[in-house]
């Protein structure tokens, strides 16, 4: 008999709401997170607002030893760490046991490493003092930082996989994970993704012109996903992350049960049909949603929410059209789509596990949070799918079942089938 | 400066890496650093690099190898300031 994989955890540190109950409340009532960064200005971008969670960073004291929380510097470490853990509590686990727990794992992502913590790199070994530099540098420059953190704190013994794919990392992330779980590799997965926008990543993505300029003076306004007067992407920080468990463990040990992961795909469109390194192809991202819909023993009718990719690009119309596809609906018949973006911007890596635990959270409480600054849908979407699909208030209603996908440079796609447990 | 002052102003730049205050408290010379006082040996590293900037001296590789205990922490640095 197969596996079933659920969720029993969850955690969120995200631009609107650092914490599960804070983040629930931001995502009812349509609470933006993206603010207007000064230093921006000075530095000449474009775009000069971001999505950035009010994390206190000694909060981090809460969570790892007083000699590692000394020296720890990478953003990404901390919100990554902060998600992780609180998932892990989240799920009725305690932190720092003395043994290895062997049948659990982690697979958490990240799209770049933390060019700050890079950069002081730089500085010392240029001046000749590599000398100074330490123990603490590498340990938080490794690809693996986060996952050796998380594994670390929490004793994991199973697989500690960390993941990239640019912004579908955080989505593959629970992908894989689930799939330890169903092979039978690992009971439980610890998953999600964490980013840090700092200003040196920020200012690659501001100089290819796809962010977000025209709303500097308002900045929640600027995350306009499916508008009219959608104008770039908002890039935005955080993590999430889950603890997925096979059902009969959690059931074993009389753990609460969030939802049911029924399946997911993950694949390219091999930068062919009109897919590049920038844009997706549409056959792949159809494809990937196909896949994901009949691997989770459902039909394309049965989905009550997509929660979309949807960055406020050009790109937003080309992803409905690819949705209606995949799902052989169209117009009333199309099901709500929502972007969590219009409320935290695009954050990357993390926005498939920020993304993630909403979704989870809309099965949990039965809603569908609202999209925020689409007063003014775009045209080629309206020709496509009805209004009443693009919430823009809070609905109360019956979700069974969530497709969440994301898509990321490299023409990487990933799609997750989340359902109410039954 | 004296041995004694050396080995209470060590006990700061220990502290970030010391799990046990107590013990850390109650060093004297004769401590060994990993052993005794249970600091992970890649933070020995940290702990000649915070002790260089306290001072403003530079401890060389050879002597920052024969650092052990407590009372080689304090030689490696007496001999510097000394200087």
């Amino acid at each position: 008999m197969s596996r079933r994989v659920v969720i029993t955890g969850l955690g969120v540190v995200s631009p609107n709401g650092v914490g599960v109950p804070a983040f629930l409340n931001a995502i009812r009532t349509g609470v933006s997170g993206v603010r207007f960064n000064p230093q921006y200005k000075d530095l000449h971008f474009n775009c000069q607002v971001a999505g950035t969670p009010e994390f206190e960073w000694d909060r981090l004291k809460h969570y790892v030893s007083e000699i590692t929380f000394h020296g720890l510097q990478g953003r990404a470490l901390g919100y990554g760490i902060v998600a992780a853990l609180d998932a892990w509590m989240d799920a009725g686990n305690g932190i720092g046991g003395k043994e290895t727990i062997w049948d659990t794992g982690c697979v958490f992502g990240s799209s770049v490493s933390d060019c700050e913590v890079v950069k002081k790199i730089f500085g010392r070994v240029d001046a000749g003092e590599a000398k100074k530099l330490g123990s603490r540098v590498i340990e938080q420059m490794m690809t693996s930082s986060l996952t050796a953190y998380i594994s670390g704190r929490l004793g994991l013994g199973s697989r500690i996989i960390a993941t990239s794919a640019a912004c579908a990392t955080g989505t593959q992330a629970i992908l894989m994970g689930y799939e330890y779980i169903q092979q039978g590799v690992a009971k439980r997965m610890v998953v999600g993704s964490s980013e840090h926008v700092d200003p040196y990543i920020f200012g690659a993505f501001d100089s290819m012109r796809i962010l977000s300029r025209k709303y500097n003076d308002r900045p929640e306004k600027a995350s306009r996903p499916m508008s009219q007067t959608a104008g770039g992407f908002v890039p935005g920080s955080g993590a999430g992350a889950l603890v997925l468990e096979d059902l009969d463990f959690a059931l074993g040990r009389g753990a609460r049960i969030y939802a049911e992961l029924l399946g997911g795909a993950c694949n390219s469109g091999g930068q062919r049909s009109g897919g590049s390194m920038t844009a997706p192809a549409s056959p792949g991202v159809i494809r990937c949603i196909t896949d994901a819909i009949a691997g989770s023993g459902i039909d394309a009718g049965s989905i009550d929410l997509i929660s979309g990719h949807l960055t406020a690009t050009a790109a937003d119309a080309m992803e409905i059209q690819n949705w209606c596809l995949a799902l052989g609906r169209n117009g009333r018949n199309f099901p709500p789509v929502n972007s969590l973006k219009s409320m935290i911007g695009h954050s990357l890596s993390a926005a498939g596990s920020i993304e993630s635990v909403a979704a989870v959270l809309q099965i949990v409480h039965q809603f569908i949070h609202p999209n925020i600054n689409l007063e003014d849908p775009n045209p080629e979407i309206l020709k496509q799918v009805d209004r009443d699909c693009l919430p823009v208030k809070m609905l109360n209603k019956e979700i069974r079942a969530v497709a969440k996908a994301n898509f990321g440079f490299g023409d990487v796609n990933a799609c997750l089938i989340f359902s109410k447990y039954n | 400066m004296e041995r004694r002052e050396i080995l209470e102003e060590l006990k700061k730049v220990l502290y970030p890496y010391t799990e046990n205050k107590e013990l850390l408290e109650k060093i004297d010379e004769h401590t060994n650093l990993v052993k005794d006082l249970k600091i992970n040996s890649a933070n020995l590293v940290d702990i000649i690099i915070d002790a260089e900037a306290k001072y403003n001296i530079e401890i060389d590789f050879d002597s920052a190898e024969r650092i052990i205990t407590v009372g080689d922490c304090i030689n490696a640095i007496e001999e510097k300031i000394n200087a």
